[in-house]
């Protein structure tokens, strides 16, 4: 049986930590690309942006003011037991783990009177064998989500349409989202489940390369696409547009090609939380 | 060693591509003080700060800890506020502070204003947090952390990106 009120509790804690660092991996492949930079401008806006991680780390600080959306991605097994509701403990665990940062939500997209709270999270469920309970969060800030895209290919653009499509909307993001980004790509399922993918790639460890080979060489072809097209460090030109790229695959229809884009900001936030049960 | 300047520096001395240091007054005013400022503007009311001559910094900060007067404060992307800006140019804004590119038409206004836009580094909070050495909230309260604040920055590293003669080092 798992208690409500220490998932609430445990998540506020990790949210909270997680929101004031920058991940470490992150951070390597920040300093490895300064280290290669040779555009002046472009190895400025890296320099502030390590001394940036440097600061947060040491002051306890949030190394970005927008602490995104939270999404959070549930790993159930199907015999978990709960003392309550776990919706609500995954509400109760966002809003104590945003109680200093910003409050960046609104309750209805149009209207937009703000929560005060940061919550809602966006939750999904994934349903496994057995009693398990992970949670993987995800802090999606604005200026690099709203450069994400979705594009319809048809299966006859195959490998090279899908490198053209990803690297089109890194084009078209330009300095918006913060580069040098890290890119999730979703390829296959149906609209949604692409753009669920392209979450989920980012999950992944930045710059770990996936097991499935041939999607590994992919992730490689695509950050040498995207990295020569010269948009660089904040727009402002050099070799480091993008610092890693996740690839994650599903079967698709004979008539589609979906392709979902999520673009990561290079203040990239996250936990993953292994809950375990009461006695 | 970057120049210093404040909003009292002429824009037109500022060149695309030059490394400035900010040391002087902004005010922050992210999407929904636009909205405020522009709806103000065409009810013929005044602005709640004046804007004349004066610099905005596209951000809205994380809320400041005890004994401390801001928390993280980092640029937001300017080309949200595209549509309200060549409006305020026109009233004599003279500085933008924030990331990203702009529209035809805010580059439109930046040429015939003689203004100047400048980036700070998208994502870099915690070290603009630690320039920031003053902080008031002086208008839209209610819309917390995007009301508008009158900063002062020490030495704010930017790069002037849209200058007044046609050059921009984001095209």
């Amino acid at each position: 049986m798992y208690s409500c009120e220490k998932i609430a509790a445990t998540l506020s804690r990790e949210i909270d930590g997680a929101l004031k660092k920058i991940d470490p991996d992150v951070v390597a492949l920040l300093e490895a690309a300064k280290e290669e930079e040779t555009n002046p401008r472009a190895a400025w806006a890296l320099e502030q942006i390590l001394e940036n991680a440097r600061i947060a780390a040491c002051g306890d600080c949030y190394p970005c003011q927008d602490t995104g959306i939270a999404m959070l991605f549930v790993r159930m097994g199907c015999n978990a037991q709960f003392d309550g509701d776990l919706g609500d403990a995954l509400v109760r665990g966002v809003r104590g783990g945003y109680r200093d940062a910003r409050k960046s939500m609104v309750a209805h997209p149009l209207m937009r009177v703000n929560t005060k709270d940061n919550t809602p999270p966006v939750v999904r469920y994934e349903i496994t064998a057995g009693k398990g309970l992970e949670v993987f969060f995800l802090a999606k800030g604005a200026g690099s989500e709203n450069m994400s895209g979705l594009r319809m290919l048809t299966p006859s653009k195959g490998r090279e349409g899908v490198i053209a499509a990803v690297t089109d909307i890194v084009r078209e993001a330009g300095a918006n989202p913060c580069p040098p980004v890290l890119l999730g790509v979703g390829i296959g399922g149906t609209t949604d489940l692409a753009c669920e993918l392209s979450k989920r790639a980012l999950l992944r460890r930045a710059g770990a390369p996936s097991p499935v080979e041939y999607d590994a060489a992919l992730e490689r072809d695509i950050l040498d696409a995207v990295n020569a097209l010269g948009i660089g460090a904040q727009g402002l030109g050099g070799s480091h547009t993008a610092l890693a790229c996740a690839v994650e695959t599903y079967p698709a229809h004979i008539g589609m090609l979906p392709v979902a884009v999520t673009v990561q900001c290079h203040s990239a936030r996250h936990a993953h939380i292994i809950f375990t049960e009461d006695e | 060693m970057a120049r210093i300047i404040d909003e009292h520096t002429d824009p037109a001395t500022l060149t695309a591509g030059e490394e400035v240091l900010f040391s002087g007054v902004a005010y922050t005013a992210r999407d929904a003080a636009h909205k405020r400022f522009v709806e103000a503007a065409d009810g013929g009311e005044p602005l709640p700060v004046d804007i004349r001559g004066a610099a905005i910094y596209y951000a809205g900060p994380t809320p400041a800890r005890d004994g401390e007067i801001i928390g993280s404060c980092g640029p937001t992307t300017s080309a949200r506020m595209d549509d309200y800006t060549p409006r305020l140019l026109d009233m004599g804004l003279k500085f933008m502070i924030g990331k990203g590119k702009r529209s035809p038409a805010v580059i439109d206004a930046i040429r015939r204003n003689g203004a100047a836009y400048l980036i700070a580094v998208g994502g870099a909070a915690a070290l603009i947090k630690s320039r920031i050495t003053e902080c008031e909230e002086v208008a839209y309260p209610d819309l917390g952390c995007e009301a508008v604040r009158r900063l002062v920055f020490d030495k704010l590293p930017l790069l002037v990106a849209i200058d007044c003669h046609g050059g921009n080092i984001l095209s």
